[in-house]
């Protein structure tokens, strides 16, 4: 027995073993990581029963109406309800969604499970998510069209289904309203605006400049005119979409049995859970999924997409590659190819590995320092001199933001590119040689094809760690909400002085800042799960390149 | 050139007393650490011959065959005295062009190294470098170069096939079809044939006899029967210091020096 023991024990398969667990326990913390984002994040969208009950609890006993969000099990004495003195052992209680925010003054409230009576899901219970206030939750009970009623308020099932078909129509028109609006405000008014910017500012400029520049200001003034005159007609024009649009109401009676009247254009998407099948379900996740994606973020961030935060998120990384990329290979290719081996070239090496750690709200404040304060404010004294004292480059933002990261990520990229650029067979450097090539040539059509996968795998590491970093950007340009994305229709259509949103950032604002936790935390978990996904793909990508170039490695050993 | 280096060649087995074309005079090499490699060498390359460098490992035999091109340059800290000269001109003068040297002397390693490109990219590396951009030039020595290495009629068909995928042997010709292609006077060969199959070395051997009407060829070898069999003269060295050089046929029947009969039989050691 001892014998065979001693044996295992030498043909190495404890190690073996060892080794296969390690790498167990990785994988399965990093599947059961996403399984738990994209479950509690991407279940979120799925539409949910909504349970009708009588509460006992309350006095008198009340009819609620609301969706399970939540249940655990407590002491009874952690409860201060003397309703259950009597049951002192463990009790049931479920959090509800209950919506109405605007009447009853909370979203979400806990109710003991032993303490509902009558739980029903009844199909003609309906759930309208509004642009402000969250959810409504009640009886579809009639429409009005300028204050006159549409259909008749009836509670028979056919008048129930004419009344939804209605809604669903004049939600369609509202929408159509509603695009027409925002295309005005978004091209037309913020033409003006961009407009009477720029004369505003070229005025100051004139008279900076002194001298004769009557002629000039008569100019100014008379375009100044012509934009006035074009903002009028556009006013009336928005205030008569405006007044359409809040032509339709919908009549809701809720849970206390008491009646609202909604304005169709509050509302986001309306539709009965309880009495939908699986497709029209799906239907529903797919829009609200779509919505998420593609959409502008609503109710402090906890409702609505986050298009601006994905957008600000890609836009960064995307500019930080352009920036970080040739730096870094410029630099990897002189400390490796060119730097005489000495003990300065050791501890610029060292150097650089050890920026790899420093942590990266350090960079932030450099950069807060550095590229804002410095760089920033002095490009706006030498060309933004009129907008002063408001700031243009002289404030967080996109490009300094990118700058920050670029410095974050270097060595990340340094490192890779060197470590190619060093698996380059020493061999082929001088079957070019021997060809008559010079070090150049030997280094442009021999080493840094070779060393190109290396390069992409360095950069995808950096994208990797930019997509994630949230401190730094704290500093240098990321808000809890941007009023408009960084690129538009004005020249120069990428404005590189905004601030803008983020993904990380986004989870952090979701996960504490926000007013409405409950409402918050299902957003926070979709958010994460993008921005681990995004990281995750990324860097499976830089694994897959690895494999590549080892590949190419394995072929010429041969 | 005098007449007392000239007469440093013997004849040939032919009688025919060839040209000199490398010479080496107190050649002495020193690698970082004060490693001698080298040990005032004195040898003298016969032109359109193939010469044979034999001995023991680390005697020295490719250090003194990369001084011909000047790949010893790349080595930090290496220290190189006395001359080199190629047609009479010293290389390793203050004006040399180093990269043109090297044009002139073209080097075969010991494993093939075929660059990770086509076969085509590959012979036509050395010419692209040198600024030749017409498809039709390019194409003619291309092929010239690749039968010269008696490759043609194996990859007439894969040109444009990554030069990964052929055999070693093939790689081998591959690697002195692009050597080929920019016109070398001098061939060195560092133990070119010493990572073959049997087949592929007698391939090898046989372009060398082959190429030796055109180029004046230097081997390196650890193998005594393919010295006896390709070389015309053989030059025999030991910790860093050249031996005895003579005709081949000479060495390896008649030698002078008590070392080289010793390295000769075996018994050497």
């Amino acid at each position: 027995m001892k014998r065979s023991l001693a044996n295992w024990l030498e043909s190495g398969a404890p190690w073996v073993w060892l080794n296969a667990g390690a790498v167990t326990l990785c994988l399965t913390m990093v599947f059961g990581l996403l399984l738990l984002l994209g479950v509690k994040g991407l279940g979120h969208f799925w539409p949910r029963p909504v349970m009708q009950a009588r509460y006992l609890a309350a006095e008198p006993p009340a009819t609620i109406i609301g969706e399970f969000a939540a249940s655990e099990i407590i002491d009874a004495s952690e409860l201060n309800s003397i309703s259950l003195a009597e049951d002192n052992g463990a009790v049931e209680r479920q959090l509800l969604k209950l919506g109405n925010r605007d009447i009853s003054g909370g979203d979400f409230a806990w109710v003991l499970t032993g303490l509902l009576e009558d739980v029903g899901y009844p199909a003609e219970l309906a759930v309208l998510e509004r642009r402000e206030w969250g959810n409504q939750y009640g009886y579809l009970s009639g429409l009005r069209q300028a204050g006159a009623p549409v259909l008749p308020v009836e509670a028979s099932a056919g008048a129930g289904e004419a009344r939804w078909s209605e809604l669903h129509s004049r939600l369609d028109r509202a929408r159509d309203l509603r695009r027409e609006i925002e295309r005005i405000e978004r091209s037309i008014i913020a033409d003006i605006n961009f407009g009477m910017e720029r004369l505003r500012l070229e005025e100051r400029r004139l008279v900076f400049a002194g001298g004769d520049s009557a002629d000039a200001l008569r100019e100014n003034a008379r375009q100044r005119e012509s934009f006035d005159a074009q903002y009028a007609e556009i006013r009336l024009r928005l205030l008569e979409l405006n007044r359409q649009i809040q032509r339709d109401t919908a009549l809701l009676r809720i849970a206390d049995g008491s009646m609202v009247e909604i304005p169709v254009a509050d509302i986001v998407r309306a539709y009965r859970p309880n009495a939908m099948g699986w497709a029209e379900s799906l239907g529903v996740y797919l829009a609200r999924l779509i919505e998420f994606l593609s959409g502008n973020p609503r109710e402090a961030n906890t409702e609505g997409g986050l298009l601006p935060a994905l957008y600000g998120t890609t836009v960064m990384v995307m500019l930080m590659s352009v920036i970080v990329t040739p730096l870094g290979v410029v630099a990897a290719v002189y400390l490796s190819e060119y730097a005489p081996r000495g003990w300065l070239t050791r501890i610029i090496r060292v150097s650089v590995n050890n920026l790899a750690g420093v942590p990266s709200i350090v960079y932030g404040v450099f950069g807060l320092g550095f590229f804002i304060y410095l760089a920033g404010g002095e490009i706006d004294r030498l060309f933004y001199a009129e907008s002063l004292p408001a700031p243009t480059f002289g404030t967080p933002g996109l490009l300094w933001a990118s700058l920050t990261l670029a410095l974050l990520t270097l060595p990340v990229v340094i490192v890779a590119t060197e470590e190619g650029l060093g698996n380059v067979p020493a061999s082929l450097r001088e079957a070019s040689l021997a060809l008559g090539a010079t070090q150049f040539e030997t280094l442009w059509r021999v080493v840094l094809p070779l060393a190109r996968p290396s390069m992409l795998t360095g950069l995808i590491l950096a994208v990797a760690r930019a997509a994630g970093e949230v401190a730094p950007l704290m500093l240098v340009g990321v808000v809890k909400l941007a009023p408009s994305l960084p690129l538009d229709t004005q020249f120069p259509y990428l404005h590189l002085e905004q601030q803008f949103m983020h993904l990380g950032y986004h989870v952090f604002d979701l996960a504490t800042q926000s007013p409405n936790v409950e409402a918050a935390m299902p957003q926070a978990f979709a958010t994460a799960f993008l921005l681990v996904a995004l990281v995750t793909a990324l860097n499976l990508s830089a694994v897959v390149l690895r494999g590549r170039l080892r590949e190419r490695y394995r072929a010429m050993d041969t | 050139m005098n007449s007392e280096e000239l007469s440093e060649l013997n004849p040939d087995a032919d009688g025919v007393r060839p040209d000199p074309c490398l010479e080496t005079r107190n050649l002495s090499l020193r690698y970082a650490g004060n490693r001698r490699a080298l040990n005032k060498v004195r040898l003298t390359i016969p032109r359109q011959r193939v010469t044979a460098l034999i001995g023991p490992s680390g005697c020295g035999k490719t250090s003194l065959l990369r001084c011909f091109n000047r790949l010893n340059d790349l080595v930090d800290d290496c220290v190189i005295t006395g001359r080199v000269r190629l047609e009479g001109k010293n290389i390793y003068a203050a004006k040399v062009d180093v990269t043109e040297l090297r044009r002139r002397v073209g080097m075969v390693f010991q494993k093939p190294n075929p660059f990770p490109k086509s076969i085509y990219e590959n012979v036509a590396f050395g010419l692209r470098i040198r600024g030749i951009k017409s498809r039709r030039r390019l194409d003619e020595i291309v092929q010239e170069s690749l039968s010269a290495a008696a490759l043609w009629e194996e990859v007439k068909d894969r040109l444009h096939k990554s030069a990964l995928e052929l055999s070693g042997g093939q790689q081998q010709r591959l690697v002195i079809a692009r050597t080929l292609a920019v016109a070398p006077e001098v061939l060195l060969l560092d133990e070119s044939a010493s990572a073959l199959d049997p087949i592929s070395t007698l391939k090898i051997e046989e372009l060398i006899s082959e190429l030796k009407k055109n180029y004046t060829i230097v081997i390196v070898t650890h193998n005594l029967q393919q010295a006896a069999r390709v070389a015309d003269y053989t030059a025999f060295m030991d910790m860093g210091e050249m031996v005895e050089f003579d005709t081949t046929a000479r060495i390896f029947t008649n030698p002078v020096r008590r070392r080289t009969e010793e390295y000769i039989t075996g018994r050497y050691g």
